[in-house]
């Protein structure tokens, strides 16, 4: 019990690294000469690590019987909310509100105006930015039922089902990823089969669990 | 207690030796992939700190060109620490990291094809004859971001005119050093190597296309492509090829690397063009390195009142 509360700070701590390394390296000049895109690939990549260690937690679970792991599951996804909030917001306005005029100065209606259109448009436009802003958006709904008063209200079965979701958010993340890298694609392969490896072990598991359970219908 | 002899022994029970083997291939492949994967996962983790070039030979007797630009250019830091130069990695700080195990010196240019003078010729010769000039130039990366660049070099026409190309000489390609134990970014098959480029002939005699050997009035550090590149300022920053060792010229267009790569979204002319976007993103605005608002990208990189008549009556959207 202690024990667990206190890996959970430790987890808690660990998992502030990459944000904190982050604006430690940008204040102090440790970034490259194009701090913004670091930022921005810093941020996506690691919701794609929290996602990865959040869909870990399940099957680690199973192999190891160590069922306490279960007690973290909510605060590394929540941390994969964290930075795809970050990466997401990185880019609206390092990427977007950078890119407007501003006629009437920046704090203006019309930059509000401007800048809500060129996110849009641009989400609407362009495939990888659709993916991933989609991906982004299946992670909202996960967020805020995390809390044990939603889990109440819902009742753990839809619950459950809901935060299937999170599947998609995987697979999306990956499929983002893949479509905005230049030539070399071995890391978003990575992560593909990382997230195809944990999304087959649930498959596994629900395909010989429905086996088991039809061959006791039939043993009674 | 029963001690069976080898001859009691089933030859069904012993493990068939192709088995076997593919058994160990299965493993080797399978940690093989593990470990692709763990760097794949891990591999950006790190922004390594990249080291700026240590400053090179200061070259001598430079003039300065009515062509250059006013506006500030980058920083040594920034020129030699942001790179696209994938022979030494595909990330921005590789080559600064990488690229010391490049040897500039000797270096020796091969020309071929449609031309009088053909044959290995050194950098000295190449150099022979010429005045060496600052060329600060507007530098338009294919991913939206740019530069300002005080290049040292001279006229790539100059070149031309001493290699005697024949009527039949259309196109010229050039070609990047290709060796795997001076590059170590050869070992990755991301693009197809030996990295090539090329330029129409009269875009290749234009006066604003310059063979660069310097950087700042200093001889060119490795990651920028020492000892010889291209600079071509109204294109995309991939036809500025590097540590050029060979010279071709040929009757039919050439197929450059990243057309080759994904001819979709690269193609042969590369002509900055902001009203013409990259499949995935648009090409309207940049971000010029150290700045923080971007800036509206422009017709060939601004240099439109010299180039746009090479083009006239061509369509832009098709040959981007």
């Amino acid at each position: 019990m202690r024990t667990v509360r206190f890996l959970k700070v430790l987890v808690f701590v660990a998992s502030l690294g990459p944000a904190g390394w982050l604006v430690w390296a940008a204040l102090t000049g440790h970034l490259s000469p194009n701090p913004l895109s670091d930022i921005t690939n810093e941020t996506g990549v690691w919701t794609l690590r929290f996602l990865c260690t959040t869909l870990a937690i399940t099957p680690l679970r199973k192999i190891t019987s160590w069922h306490a792991l279960i007690r973290f599951r909510r605060m590394v996804g929540l941390f994969a909310f964290f930075y795809g909030t970050l990466h997401f917001l990185t880019y609206v306005i390092a990427d977007r509100f950078a890119g407007l005029d501003f006629p009437d100065g920046m704090l203006a209606w019309s930059t509000a105006r401007n800048l809500a259109r060129s996110v849009s448009d641009d989400i609407y436009k362009r495939p990888f930015i659709t993916v991933g802003f989609t991906a982004w958006t299946t992670m909202v709904p996960l967020a805020a039922t995390s809390t044990a008063g939603m889990i109440r209200r819902l009742g753990g079965r839809a619950w459950n089902r809901l935060h299937r979701l999170v599947y998609a958010t995987a697979s999306l993340g990956v499929i983002h990823y893949w479509w905005l890298v230049k030539a070399d694609v071995s890391r978003p392969i990575a992560y593909g089969i990382v997230v195809c490896g944990l999304l087959a072990f649930r498959a596994f598991y629900a395909t010989r669990r429905a086996s088991l359970r039809a061959a006791a219908v039939t043993a009674r | 207690m029963l001690i069976k002899r080898a001859s009691d022994i089933r030859s069904s029970e012993i493990t068939d030796k192709k088995l076997y083997l593919n058994r160990r291939e299965f493993i080797r492949a399978a940690t093989g992939t593990a470990a692709a994967v763990a760097a794949g996962v891990g591999g950006e983790a790190w922004l390594h700190a990249a080291t700026p070039a240590p400053h090179g030979r200061k070259l001598e007797n430079i003039a300065k060109s009515q062509v250059s630009t006013q506006e500030k250019p980058n920083k040594w830091e920034e020129i030699t620490t942001y790179n696209n130069y994938y022979e030494f990695g595909i990330d921005k700080d590789s080559p600064s990291m990488l690229a010391r195990s490049l040897k500039p010196q000797p270096w020796t240019v091969t020309v071929d094809g449609e031309c009088a003078k053909k044959g290995a010729m050194n950098l000295e010769d190449v150099l022979k004859g010429e005045t060496l000039e600052e060329r600060i130039y507007r530098h338009r990366c294919v991913e939206a971001w740019s530069m300002v660049i005080p290049w040292v070099g001279f006229p790539l026409a100059n070149f031309i005119k001493k290699c005697e190309p024949t009527s039949k000489a259309k196109y010229i390609e050039f070609q990047t050093l290709n060796d795997a134990k001076q590059m170590p970014g050869l070992r990755s098959s991301v693009l197809r190597w030996p990295y090539v480029e090329g330029l129409r002939l009269d875009e290749a005699m234009h006066p604003l296309t310059i063979l660069v050997v310097g950087l700042y009035d200093e001889v060119l550090p490795n990651q920028d492509g020492a000892p010889l590149r291209l600079a071509v300022p109204w294109k995309y920053g991939f036809k500025h090829i590097k540590s050029i060792v060979k010279v071709k010229f040929v009757e039919k267009q050439p197929l450059n690397t990243w057309q080759d790569s994904q001819s979709s979204e690269y193609g042969f002319y590369a002509n900055v063009n902001p009203t013409v976007d990259h499949p995935r993103w648009s090409q309207a605005t940049e971000r010029r390195i150290g700045e923080f608002l971007r800036r509206k990208t422009l017709m060939f990189n601004g240099y439109g009142d010299q180039v746009a008549s090479l083009y006239t009556g061509m369509d832009l959207r098709k040959n981007y």
